[in-house]
C-alpha cells in the first residue's frame, strides 16, 4: 500500500493542512488549506489504487465545492468575522478533553480490531469502466435515487436564494 | 523498513476525522464549521478508499463516490442557508443564531 515514506510525508501535509485549517483567522487561508488538505488526500487515493476517486475529488471536491466555498466567503465578506478567539477557554479544555477521548476510543478499536482477516485474492479493478458497471448494475437504484437528491438540493437552493432576494428588496 | 499496512491509514483518518470534530466544536463561523464537517466527511472516505484497497473490492470505491455526491448537494444547501442567515441576521456567528424563526 505504498512507499512509507511518501505516506509519513503526504500523511504531514494532510495532518498539518487540517491543523492549519481549523486554526486560521481568515476564512479564505481555511479554505486553501483546506484545499491543500483534499488535494494530499487524492493523492492517496492514487496510492490505494482508485484513479477514479481521486480524478473525483479533484475535480469535485477541490473544485466545484470549493469554488464554491471561496465564493460565499468573498460574497459575505466573512473573512475576518469570527475567530478562534471567540470561544472561551473552559469551552477549548472541554474540547480538547473530548477530541482526546475521540482518539483514545478510536485507538482501542483500532488495537482491539483485525482488518487482517480478509483472505481476499480477488484482485481489485478500479477502472473507471468496472467502477460504472458496478454503479448500473448493483447500485441503480441509489445511483438514480442520487439524482434525484440532487434535483431536491438543486430545487432547495433555488428557493432559498430567491426569498431572500425578495426580502432583501423589501428592506 | 516497515511496510504500509491498512492501520497506517486508519490512524490518518483518525486524525484528520478528530481535528475535523475539534473544528465544530471550537469555531464560531458558520462557514469555517462548515469546512470542518467537510473535513470529516473526508476522512471516512479515506477510510472506505483504504479499506477497498484491503479487502480487493470495488464496492467501497462506490460508496466514496455516492458520498460525494450527497456532499455537494449538502454544501450547496447548506452554503444557501448561511447566505440567507447572513441577510437576515448580519452575522454568521453560530451563538447567535438562535432563533428558529428570524
Amino acid at each position: 500500500m505504498g512507499n512509507p515514506i511518501l505516506f509519513l510525508i503526504l500523511a504531514a501535509v494532510a495532518v498539518i493542512a487540517a491543523v492549519m485549517m481549523v486554526r486560521s483567522r481568515n476564512a479564505i487561508y481555511s479554505a486553501l488549506f483546506l484545499v491543500l488538505n483534499f488535494v494530499t488526500i487524492a493523492v492517496l487515493y492514487l496510492i490505494l489504487n482508485a484513479p477514479f476517486i481521486a480524478m473525483v475529488q479533484i475535480t469535485v471536491y477541490a473544485g466545484a465545492i470549493m469554488v464554491l466555498f471561496l465564493f460565499v466567503i468573498m460574497l459575505l465578506g466573512a473573512e475576518k468575522l469570527q475567530g478562534f478567539e471567540e470561544s472561551s477557554k473552559g469551552q477549548l479544555w472541554i474540547a480538547a478533553f473530548l477530541a482526546v477521548v475521540l482518539i483514545a476510543t478510536f485507538a482501542v478499536a483500532l488495537i482491539q480490531g483485525d482488518p487482517s482477516s480478509s483472505g481476499a485474492v480477488a484482485g481489485l479493478d478500479s477502472s473507471p469502466s468496472n467502477l460504472g458497471l458496478h454503479l448500473f448494475k448493483a447500485y441503480v437504484f441509489p445511483f438514480e435515487l442520487t439524482g434525484v437528491l440532487l434535483l431536491a438540493a438543486m430545487i432547495g437552493v433555488v428557493v432559498l436564494s430567491r426569498n431572500s432576494a425578495k426580502r432583501g428588496k423589501d428592506a | 523498513m516497515p511496510e504500509v499496512t491498512v492501520e497506517w491509514y486508519v490512524a490518518l483518518s483518525v486524525l484528520l476525522f478528530s481535528i475535523g470534530a475539534l473544528g465544530v466544536l471550537l469555531r464560531r463561523n458558520a462557514i469555517i464549521v462548515f469546512m470542518s464537517i467537510e473535513l470529516m466527511l473526508n476522512a471516512a472516505n479515506l477510510l472506505f478508499v483504504a479499506f477497498a484497497n484491503h479487502l480487493q473490492d470495488v464496492d467501497g470505491q462506490v460508496l466514496v463516490f455516492f458520498v460525494i455526491t450527497v456532499a455537494a448537494a449538502e454544501v450547496a444547501v447548506g452554503l444557501a442557508l448561511i447566505v440567507t442567515i447572513f441577510r437576515t441576521k448580519h452575522s454568521i456567528n453560530i451563538d447567535e443564531i438562535n432563533l428558529m424563526k428570524g
